[in-house]
Order: C-alpha cells, then structure tokens, then sequence
C-alpha cells in the first residue's frame, strides 16, 4: 500500500440523487488500494450515512478523507443546524427528517448509529446554529 | 441459488444485467428503508425493494449487494440501470408484492441475515 492519500470532497443538496458519489469514489480508489473487504464496507457505509445526513440535514458541506496504511479518517463538515441532543439522535429509530426524505428510504433513525457501528471511532462536534463536524476512524489493522 | 433462480422463482424479468444471472446469491433482505439495509451487514444478499430511486443502487452498492429486485411492479429509470450497470448489479422487476415475494425465496431456502448471522 502507498503513503497517505488525502481526498476532498464537496457535497452539494442541489440533487439528491447524486448523495453517496463521493462514498462510492472512497470505496472504488480503497478496493484499488488492495483493502481488505471489511475495511471498505466500514468505510463505504459510515460514510455514505454521512453523506445523506448532510444533503438531508445540512443542505450540504465537506469530506474530508485520509487513508493510511493504518486507518482511514473521514472528516465531516457541515454549516446546517446542529444537533440538539447528541444523546437522542444517537438512538436507533429517533429521526428528526421531513417526509419527504422518508419517501427516499432515509430517515428510518439509523443514520447516525450506522454510523457509529461501523466506524472504530466516531467523535461528533456541533454547535446549534453553526454547525457539526463528525470525525470517524476506521483501523486498517 | 443464484440470481437466475431469483428471477426464475419470482417470475421476474431483467431490467438490466442479465449478462450477470450466474452470480451466486446467499441471501435476502427485504425493505423499503435504506438505512435499515445498512443496518446489518450481509454477505452475498439479493435486495428486495418497493424503493425505486438510485439511493437504493446506492445503498446497494455499499453493501456489495448481488441484485436488486423490485417488488409491485416498480420499474427502475435510464439513469438507475446506467448505475447499476456501472456496478455490475442486475435489476429485476416482479410483480409480486412485497410479502410474497420474499416468501417465494425463502420457500427456495434462501435466507435473511440474522438466521445466516446465528448460523455462523
């Protein structure tokens, strides 16, 4: 495997068909890499969970990824609404997303405790008003 | 089973990626909510869905789903089969609803993933 790789990624809500291309990108470049399969499932899945969150939640915002040849960090910015109460929104089946998202097949309350699930570490920082960064790690050893 | 068994069972037909029918299917998961389907990971599953939008080639793709099957005669649109044959994942339409389609397959012995989760 190569030296560090750094990605950015821009999500845009304007079409939400197009959530989990940057996913699909991180997934493809790590099954070039030579990952092992479990690897890329954590990763591909966290951070397609992210990636809806934000065009659902966030009109938006920011990946950042790092792989190395230990682990992999997805850094995810946005600038919506915050969270609230991290502790509720943690809870599998609690959902704070509009119908019409629910139409989509999103919005089941899964989101975030997907995303814990399959990440080895996940920190969330949000300010109400400002906006949420969520920082997840998956260890390639 | 594979995914000529799916179609065969179900009486399905292929919306696209029949040149992938040989591929081996070990088992299924059934819903209409995406993040339900990431919840538990499977191995070699077939996704039967009601959702017809290309969140669910998405959601699939993560997962390394073998098919999708869609249930009460949903038909995907040019620019679902452009994705899912970018991926390799066929897409079959029945016209079987939900309930009965995955009593069908699992009638063929195929299986969810919280039994194959116990099994192993």
């Amino acid at each position: 495997m190569s030296d560090s790789i750094k990605l950015n990624y821009q999500i845009t809500d304007e079409d939400f068909t197009r959530a989990g291309e940057a996913s699909g990108d991180v997934k493809k470049r790590l099954r070039q890499m030579g990952c092992s399969p479990e690897v890329i499932r954590k990763v591909a899945i966290a951070m397609y969970e992210g990636e809806i969150n934000m065009v659902i939640h966030a009109d938006g915002g920011e990946i950042d990824v790092e792989i190395t040849p230990e682990e992999i960090t997805m850094v995810l910015k946005d600038k919506g609404p915050g969270i609230p109460d991290i502790e509720k929104a943690m809870q599998a089946g609690y959902s704070t997303a509009p119908d019409n998202v629910r139409a989509l097949g999103f919005g089941a309350g899964m989101g975030l405790p997907n995303m814990k699930k399959y990440s080895d570490e996940m920190h969330i920082d949000t300010v109400v008003g400002v906006g949420t960064t969520v920082t997840m790690k998956v260890y390639q050893q | 089973m594979t995914v000529k068994d799916v179609q065969e069972t179900l009486g399905a037909r292929y919306a696209s990626g029949e040149q992938w029918a040989d591929r081996e299917v070990h088992m299924a998961c059934g819903s209409d909510m995406m993040s339900d389907v990431l919840a538990f990971v499977k191995d070699r599953a077939v996704l039967l869905t009601g959702l017809c939008n290309p969140q669910v080639i998405r959601t699939a793709e993560m997962m390394d789903v073998v098919a999708i099957v869609f249930v009460r005669s949903k038909k995907p649109d040019e620019q679902m089969i452009e994705l899912a044959n970018e991926r390799e994942i066929p897409l079959l339409c029945t016209g079987h609803r939900m309930f009965s389609a995955c009593g069908l397959l699992y009638e063929k012995g195929l299986r969810g993933g919280a039994d194959y989760e116990r099994l192993n």
